[in-house]
């Protein structure tokens, strides 16, 4: 495509602004998507790109601004009325009903009928063919909560192309996919795209959106920061303009820990560890596995979705409970049967599940923070009001929470904003192991970084941590030593020296043939 | 952890306007509206019955044991569970009191102890199936409804218990004793103690102020601030007067004036109260936070059996009579309050101050609608109609300012 003058835009958005109580969201923000382009919307946490398209799909109304299709003006009041505009939308959090099949997710609401019932063959048929069509074997009969994340978005997104969308939205639909699953996904998108179909991307992988994009459109804080076509910006470029700033260069992360790895795995091999499990298992969700973790010592966990990696991590977390082997720490041995046993032991667990498993929306970020140390303390021990206030301020502060309010709701903040309240609730209590899983799902380039150097840092200062990262770059850039797990079992347990991304894929992919 | 270093906060609230908080207020705020239109409503429908002395004295006392109830019911329903069966506890309590005050001759006050002690009882053995056992509250409640209700017939073998000493009468309908003995235009003992409440109001509203200012927390508008410190001083002194200038303060008004200021200060500043927005919240999180939620909710259900009984014992000194069918449909009464007043049917959300006032709104329209005559068909219909709306209200607020 040799474009000299841009073609018509198919969705052109004008100074769009909306607020919530306390935030203004996007300030006179412009947007346009082409037909047959696939357009990526970049930016921080809270940059307002979630806002805006959900201002395009009718979630959010519009306090001011225009919004057309195809040249004519456009009112968008509900989710509904977007899609009948052909505006078809995958959420982050993937919006299906795992209680009903395969079938019924992706033609509900509108499967044929017949004598005024739902016509089931047909349903199932026409699911069947776009299953197909998209390469996903799978039974359209079967529950959709019986499969894996990976394939419930894949399946999200043939729901959305069953509409026969103009305009697609995909909001993130990588962030729990493998390798894989992301080229199939690509090359669904391809294929939409020669059909016309505008495609707006979100993705916090810059590989992936250097890979699919045509168009960027870059958000700061609510305010447009300018719209590039691919081939006319450097990377480098990009992340400074979603950030505002020059990140420092997180090599230095790198060369400290491959440093650190010799010095701890020398001083530790003869020493206690802080944590030792042997045989630790639990029926039907992880075969029987053997762990150590040294004090100051950062393990990483790598694998892939459903390897293993998270019920590992909930085991020692004290999550879930084991049915066999034993768990020592510092050489006693403990049963770390409830998260509240684990945390008597300064453990603490930070779910994958941010949403289900981590924030209590309707509270305040001062009340978040406090939660776990509060709890720690017992009812009669109170955390005297103002000394909360100066725990808030302080981590706001040092984490950088936006906005920088203790008494904002929970609810009010963006994603890498909750993760980070949630990592100061667990700092609060001072813990000697911290398992964080998933820490940096779905989170900006920015605030990745500042949890890295803070993982780091922390691990310095003598804090174990045991860290759960779908994306082995950063497993590798923080961990002192890896574990890999596949097929709910530990495969290998290595230091960091010398290894690389490819030889850790190496070991997760040679379970295919196993 | 060195490198978390306390720094000064930041200052500024930064874009927040007047106008945004308002938005964000504006529940309490229609709650708050809500109340007085209806009030006034009344007031000039009856004309001018509702703001009679005797008429307001009388709503206070012959609401106070739904609205004690709807304090344990709106902590119950912010942890995300519902108490069906506290009309039949309220029945079983009185029952008791009678029982023990009029066939085992013991004395009344005697009677009272064991009587809350017995609530609590019946709390442990509701909260021990709901929060070790894992049985939705739902169920466990219902059931709960029917044993205590059969427990009530049993005890007072299908008659009624009258009268009670009026040592005991007077929990229920009494008044503090007359300073001015009878004499004086206002009742002075009234007098004071509204006069002291406002004071308490006052300071405490100023205090709460300067230490938000304090920590840079604070974002309400001054304005706003002090018109709502105006409007509930106003609202006091006017009830003051009112009670003052007919009997004086009834009993059951301390009762319930401490109730509030004591459970409004544990869901605000206790570990307690807070682990009950937490586990409402969000159980999962709030588990694996370490907080101890099986307790809490065991807890909640004690306290809730304890306050049944204490609207138990207050309703049956006010009837002077223990009565079988006593209590029928309080439970609902105090669930319609709890929504009114604002709680989330999700859990999480809700106040003790806004079940109060949504007692009151439901007590007015009662109070109102009776003087004018109107049927106890219509009634209920209205009654009805207006929980539907305010909960409609709450959630077309929550789409309206959507979250992220």
């Amino acid at each position: 495509m040799s474009v000299a003058v841009d073609p018509v835009p198919l969705v052109e958005m004008s100074h769009i602004s909306i607020s919530f109580p306390g935030v203004k969201a996007l300030d006179a923000v412009d947007f346009r998507m082409f037909p047959g382009e696939v357009h990526s919307l970049m930016g921080e946490n809270g940059a307002g790109k979630s806002t805006l398209i959900k201002a395009l799909t009718g979630v959010y109304g519009i306090d001011s601004g225009t919004i057309t299709l195809d040249g004519e003006p456009l009112v968008i009041k509900s989710p509904a009325e977007a899609q009948n505009a052909g505006i078809s939308t995958v959420y982050q959090e993937i919006n299906l009903l795992p209680n009903l099949s395969v079938a019924e997710n992706i033609m509900l609401g509108r499967e044929p009928r017949r004598f005024g019932g739902i016509a089931w063959k047909k349903t199932r048929a026409m699911a069947a063919e776009l299953l197909t069509q998209m390469r996903l074997d799978i039974d359209p009969a079967s529950l959709l909560g019986s499969h894996s994340l990976a394939v419930q978005q894949l399946v999200a997104i043939a729901r959305a192309i069953a509409v026969r969308a103009r305009v697609l939205i995909l909001d993130e639909p990588t962030s729990s996919l493998d390798a894989d699953e992301v080229a199939e996904l690509f090359r669904v998108i391809r294929s939409l795209k020669d059909n016309g179909v505008a495609i707006l991307f979100v993705s916090h992988f810059l590989d992936q959106v250097y890979e699919i994009a045509d168009r960027l459109t870059v958000l700061r804080n609510g305010a447009l920061v300018g719209e590039y076509r691919i081939e006319e910006i450097l990377r480098i470029e990009l992340v400074r303009k979603m950030i505002g700033k020059e990140i420092a260069v997180l090599d230095d992360i790198d060369t400290r820990t491959r440093a650190q790895a010799v010095e701890t795995e020398t001083a530790t091999a003869t020493a206690v560890p802080f944590l030792e499990a042997s045989g630790v298992g639990r029926k039907g969700s992880i075969e029987p596995f053997d762990v150590r973790i040294s004090e100051g010592e950062v393990v990483g966990l790598a694998g892939l979705l459903g390897s293993g990696r998270t019920e590992l991590a909930r085991i020692i977390g004290g999550a879930d409970r084991t049915d066999s082997g034993e768990i020592r720490i510092e050489g006693k041995p403990r049963r770390l049967s409830t998260a509240r046993s684990a945390l008597k032991d300064r453990i603490a667990y930070s779910s994958e599940d941010r949403k289900r498993e981590g924030i209590i929306e309707d509270l305040t970020v001062r009340d978040n923070i406090v939660l776990a140390l509060q709890a720690d303390r017992g009812w009669f021990r109170r955390i005297p009001r103002r000394r909360q206030d100066e725990l808030a301020a302080s981590y706001i502060q040092a984490l950088g929470i936006r906005p920088a309010n203790p008494e904002a709701l929970l609810r009010n903040l963006s994603g890498g904003n909750q993760q980070k309240v949630l990592l100061a609730r667990w700092l609060a209590i001072a813990p000697r192991l911290l398992i964080l899983d998933e820490p940096t799902r779905g989170i900006d380039v920015g605030a990745k970084a500042e949890i890295q150097r803070l993982v780091a840092n922390l691990a310095e200062e003598g804090m174990s941590v045991l860290f759960i990262s779908a994306e082995l770059e950063e497993v590798l850039r923080l961990s002192h030593r890896i574990v890999v797990m596949r097929d709910r079992r530990k495969i290998a347990d290595l230091p960091n020296e010398d290894v690389t991304v490819t030889e850790i894929m190496g070991l997760i992919a040679s379970g295919a043939d196993a | 952890m060195s490198d978390i270093r306390v720094k000064e906060v930041s200052t500024g609230g930064g874009i927040r306007s007047a106008f945004n908080y308002l938005a964000g207020q504006l529940r309490q705020i229609g709650l708050f509206i809500a109340l007085i239109v209806i009030i006034i409503f009344f007031e000039i429908a009856t004309p001018g019955i509702t703001l009679k002395p005797i008429n307001v004295s009388n709503l206070i006392v012959q609401n106070s044991y739904i609205l004690i109830l709807a304090i344990g019911m709106v902590m119950v329903i912010i942890a995300g569970h519902i108490d069906l069966s506290v009309g039949s506890v309220v029945a079983f309590t009185g029952a008791m009191a009678g029982v023990m005050i009029t066939q085992w001759h013991l004395p009344w006050f005697v009677a009272i102890v064991l009587c809350l002690i017995l609530g609590a009882v019946v709390g442990m053995w509701q909260g021990f199936w709901i929060a070790y056992f894992k049985i939705p509250a739902f169920i466990v409640t219902l059931a709960g409804m029917l044993t205590f209700r059969g427990l009530t017939q049993i005890a007072l073998q299908n008659e009624q218990i009258s009268p009670f000493p009026d040592e005991f009468r007077a929990l229920g309908s009494g008044f503090l004793p007359d300073l001015g003995g009878g004499q004086s235009f206002l009742e002075p003992l009234t007098v004071i103690l509204g006069v002291l409440a406002v004071l308490l109001l006052v300071v405490q509203a100023i205090r709460g102020r300067a230490a938000r200012k304090k920590y840079n927390v604070e974002d309400e508008p001054f304005a706003w601030y002090i018109t709502k410190l105006a409007f509930t001083t106003v609202l006091i002194l006017l009830v003051t007067y009112l009670l003052a200038s007919y009997r004086g303060t009834p009993i059951v008004l301390v009762v319930l004036g401490l109730l509030v200021v004591v459970y409004s200060a544990v869901m605000n500043r206790s570990v307690f109260g807070r682990h009950i927005y937490a586990i409402g919240g969000n159980l999962n999180a709030a588990a694996l936070s370490g907080v101890k939620t099986q307790r809490v909710t065991f807890l909640l259900f004690v306290n809730m059996g304890v306050i049944a009984s204490l609207a138990g014992l207050v309703f049956t000194a006010q009837l002077n009579l223990a009565n079988p069918k006593a209590g029928d449909g309080f439970e609902l009464d105090a669930i319609a309050a709890v929504f009114i007043g604002g709680a989330a049917v999700t859990g999480g959300i809700g106040t003790v101050t806004g079940a109060i006032i949504g007692g009151l709104i439901i007590g007015i329209l009662n109070n109102g609608m009776s003087i004018l005559g109107v049927g106890s068909e219509y009634q209920q219909l209205i009654k009805g109609l207006v929980l539907l709306a305010a909960v409609a209200f709450d959630v077309y607020n929550k789409r309206r300012s959507g979250g992220h």
